[in-house]
């Protein structure tokens, strides 16, 4: 999957915000802290400058090529080509995903379909099965899938869960009583739904579509499976050709045009209204919709979206697993594929989080206005796709040491993930109220050793979280890693490409399936931690 | 005694906003000191600052002749050795009763587990608490964990930080009662904020009164009850009959009498202060106290409003004109008066009834 699978968390935690506020605090409590030591700042600029390096590079390159360059690159038939290529992909993927999501999510969460904590879980598993191995699968079953009718479908199918998370969210959330008031007022049901329900679904919406839409312009595995040229594989293209040159930089440089547009959008469309619940009181439990005799029809969705989004994947993975037999399980292979994976992925970790446990501290114990500007940021910088994030850094490292090393595939995943850390991180600390901090000074701890001794203790299972969601985004993480990895490095995901490449599907399929076991705990996780945004 | 904790010209202020100006506050060694005042007047900013979590932005602030913060200058809170109880309690919810109180000493102490069972006897906790997590144990338990806690280390200064206001009242008296009485034995110098009167004056020997980032009175508890600088304070501190008066000659002429003043000098216009318990509350037609030569004065009930053991009587005041000649310069005026009585069936909604001030009234600073 993409980089930015990142923001999903971010999202979903915005989205988690209301209640988090709503935590009890005597507005006596509040004193604009004290200045934060300066070491913190510094640090945390450090990390957010080292974060912008990729739009920094897209703004260096832009500069250093030349306007007439970049006029000749930019405006030519192939970037509109790309342009129109994309467009489509985004107008027509994020619609239907967003029709597909609100149905599902009405039926699990607002009626009595039956079994619809089942329906529930499996509508979120297809998370667990990365992009391109969903096209993979496609392509055995349906071999003449191509262009933007095969993109679109199977781009649903492996994006829908971002935006049917956050809506379930918020429809476990909606005070029912608004919606009895409603119905008082004369409101048939419909009407109630498209006047009441709908509009306080419009964050949920918003943000999952944001985030879909990212991930649409990131994605390459997928796209390259089923041949459908996007912005990222016509990159990746060049660079395969001719390295960094100065056209593969201007597709980059559009792409991320792109994606900062689509960021912008969404904050319009988000408006500033307020949708947290007026009043005080617990909201009842909302009621089920009884579906009656309409139940069985209701059950064909949950099932179809079941059996396209999972059943396709896995029997296919199932059916190339007993047609390999034995003999795919090149076993000294894949232990050297899982230990690279492995390596990777726990030094992104760690690196990921320790850079982020500062800007986290700083958010939640000193929040101001460079905080804020920070955090935008990283925000922007969690926006852009692997592809720009890998050309960047191969641009800026080319001539350092550390280029075609671990250290510059780890600082790239560092960079990708840094917003899944920050998430985890600050609900983390926000779990440690500052009083306690205090308190353990008080009692004859220095402030690093307060901090170290109360805050990241309580802050741990948060740490854990987010350390664990980087993690299994590595092991999935393909583009970044195709581009970057030293010679000789193969990852679970670069394996599986590999092998697909070469149209030994059956070799292929042990990776996948890997892939897909590692991923589990995530959409585990991610559901987990929608149920505790509902407070439920 | 000597001062023990003393600050000078302590100012802070967060961006444009002033919230504490020029404080001047002096305690002694083993007093109980109590900071009183509403909210926003500065009192926690005032408590953070001495423990250490902020720093002020000028004047000094010396413990036990050591400099804490001198201007820029500020020792961090970790090496202050000052005892702090946050609001709440505030325990670590990931340690149990046993490792919270000792968070503070020494982790391969000899005498750890013996310090922590003498700090429990300390505050009256059962030992059967000594592996229970905070989330276990009652609002009152937690806060005597927290007071164990702030105690380990043998401060010679704690602060309390609003500590009882999370108890129900039965609790927070039996509490604030138990606190005090523990840390008097102990001879511990402690300052108590607080923005309820009753327990600051309850619990401490001396009470500071803030109000808008200034210490606007400080003394013993009696003193600055019955002799508050001026009306504002007189209020904040419990009900306060506020009247206007011609003061000569040690006597204050007003709608309530000739009241006894202390002050034999004073003369003029000037705001007198009663508190209601100076007033004793008859119906007039009634057997008339003996004269002990106190001031009395007429009234009639215009409100009443029956509370169980008492009454909240409102009384308007016969027309001044009519007890004592109007000092020149007090128009005449049917000034109204509320009191709490005990309940007495004899008096209702248009009774008559004679007033009688016991003591002397309080002349307030003019404003």
């Amino acid at each position: 999957m993409q980089s930015v699978h990142s923001v999903s968390v971010d999202t979903s935690a915005e989205l988690a915000q209301p209640g988090m506020t709503a935590k009890r605090e005597p507005f006596r409590r509040y004193h604009p802290n004290s200045e934060p030591p300066p070491w913190v700042i510094v640090v945390v600029l450090l990390v957010t400058v080292c974060a912008l390096l990729p739009l920094g590079f897209v703004v260096w390159v832009a500069i250093h090529t030349g306007w007439d360059t970049v006029f000749a690159l930019v405006f030519r038939p192939r970037m509109g080509e790309l342009l129109v290529n994309s467009a489509l992909l985004v107008c027509s993927t994020v619609p239907l995903c967003a029709v597909l999501a609100t149905a599902l999510a009405w039926l699990t969460e607002r009626s009595d379909l039956p079994g619809h904590r089942l329906w529930s879980w499996l509508a979120i598993a297809p998370l667990a099965i990365p992009a391109f191995v969903q096209s993979y699968a496609w392509i055995t079953v349906t071999p003449g899938l191509r262009g933007l009718t095969g993109g679109v479908l199977v781009s649903v199918f492996a994006y829908f869960p971002f935006l049917y998370l956050p809506i379930a969210a918020a429809l476990r959330r909606l005070d029912p009583g608004v919606e009895d008031a409603a119905a008082a007022l004369g409101l048939p049901p419909l009407q109630v739904f498209l006047r009441v329900v709908l509009p306080q679904l419009r964050l949920a919406l918003c943000g999952g579509s944001l985030l879909i839409g990212l991930h649409l312009l990131a994605e390459y595995g997928l796209y390259v499976m089923i041949r459908f040229d996007t912005f990222t594989t016509a990159i990746v293209d060049q660079f395969q050709s001719s390295y960094n040159g100065p056209a593969a930089s201007m597709l980059a440089g559009v792409l991320a045009v792109c994606c900062l547009a689509m960021l912008w959008g969404e904050i319009l469309a988000r408006g500033d209204e307020r949708y947290a619940r007026v009043g005080s009181g617990a909201a009842r439990m909302p009621v089920r919709q009884r579906l009656g005799r309409a139940t069985l029809l209701c059950l064909l969705l949950p099932v179809l979206t079941t059996a396209l989004a999972l059943g396709i994947p896995l029997v296919t993975l199932a059916r190339w697993l007993y047609i390999g037999g034995t003999a795919v399980w090149n076993v000294p292979e894949m232990a050297a594929a899982i230990a690279q994976t492995m390596g990777l992925a726990a030094g992104g970790a760690l690196l990921t989080t320790l850079v982020a446990v500062p800007m986290a501290w700083l958010s939640i114990r000193a929040p101001g206005r460079l905080q804020r500007l920070l955090e935008t940021g990283n925000y922007v910088a969690g926006a852009l796709p692997g592809v720009v994030v890998a050309l960047a850094l191969v641009t800026v490292t080319v001539r350092l040491p550390i280029y075609q090393t671990a250290f510059t595939i780890v600082l790239a995943y560092a960079i990708l993930f840094l917003p899944r850390a920050l998430v985890s991180l600050r609900s983390g600390i926000s779990q440690a109220p500052v009083e306690l901090e205090q308190v353990a000074r008080s009692l004859g701890r220095t402030p690093v050793g307060a901090l170290w001794s109360v805050t990241l203790r309580l802050a741990a299972p948060g740490a854990a979280a987010g350390m664990a969601m980087v993690f299994l985004g590595v092991t999935n993480e393909l583009t970044a890693t195709l581009m970057l990895a030293p010679n000789g490095v193969q990852t679970l995901a670069t394996s599986f490409w590999n092998y697909s490449g070469e149209l030994d599907y059956a070799a292929a399929a042990p990776y996948a399936l890997l892939m897909v076991l590692l991923s589990l705990p995530m959409t585990w996780m991610l559901q987990t931690q929608s149920k505790r945004s509902a407070g439920r | 005694m000597t001062d023990y904790l003393k600050l000078s010209g302590i100012d802070k202020s967060y961006g444009n906003t002033q919230v504490l100006r020029g404080i001047n506050l002096q305690v002694a060694a083993g007093s109980r000191t109590a900071i009183v005042g509403p909210s926003g007047s500065g009192k926690t900013t005032l408590l953070r600052i001495i423990a250490g979590f902020e720093a002020p932005n000028a004047g000094s602030l010396t413990l036990g002749g050591g400099v804490l913060a001198d201007g820029s200058h500020a020792v961090p809170a970790h090496q202050r050795g000052i005892g702090f109880v946050p609001q709440e309690g505030a325990l670590f919810p990931h340690l149990d009763v046993s490792d919270n109180i000792g968070f503070g000493l020494p982790r391969k102490a000899v005498d750890r587990q013996a310090r922590i069972h003498e700090l429990m006897n300390m505050v009256a906790l059962d030992h059967a608490l000594l592996r229970a997590r905070p989330h276990e144990i009652s609002g009152g338990q937690q806060q005597r964990v927290a007071l164990a806690r702030a105690l380990a280390l043998r401060p010679k200064l704690i602060l309390l930080d609003e500590p009882f206001s999370a108890l129900d009242t039965g609790l927070r008296v039996a509490t604030r009662q138990a606190v005090a009485e523990m840390l008097r034995r102990a001879g511990i110098t402690t300052i108590l904020v607080t923005h309820d009167q009753a327990e600051a004056l309850s619990f401490a020997d001396n009470v500071a009164v803030m109000r808008a980032g200034r210490l606007v009175q400080m003394g013993a508890a009696k003193e600055v009850y019955q002799r508050p600088v001026d009306a504002d304070t007189a209020s904040f501190l419990g009900d306060a009959i506020i009247l206007p008066a011609f003061v000569t000659n040690g006597k204050a002429h007003c709608e309530l009498g000739h009241v006894n003043v202390g002050d034999t000098l004073l003369t003029g216009l000037q705001h007198i202060m009663l508190r209601p318990e100076q007033l004793s509350i008859v119906v007039e037609n009634s057997k008339r106290p003996a004269d002990t030569g106190y001031s009395t004065s007429h009234g009639v009930v215009t409100h009443m409003n029956f509370l169980g053991s008492t009454c909240n009587l409102l009384i308007i005041l016969a027309a001044a004109g009519a007890s004592f000649p109007l000092p020149h310069g007090v128009a005449p005026s049917k000034r109204s008066i509320s009191v709490n009585i005990p309940t007495n069936p004899e008096i209702g909604v248009g009774s008559h009834v004679c007033i009688t001030v016991n003591g002397t009234a309080h002349v307030l600073r003019a404003p």
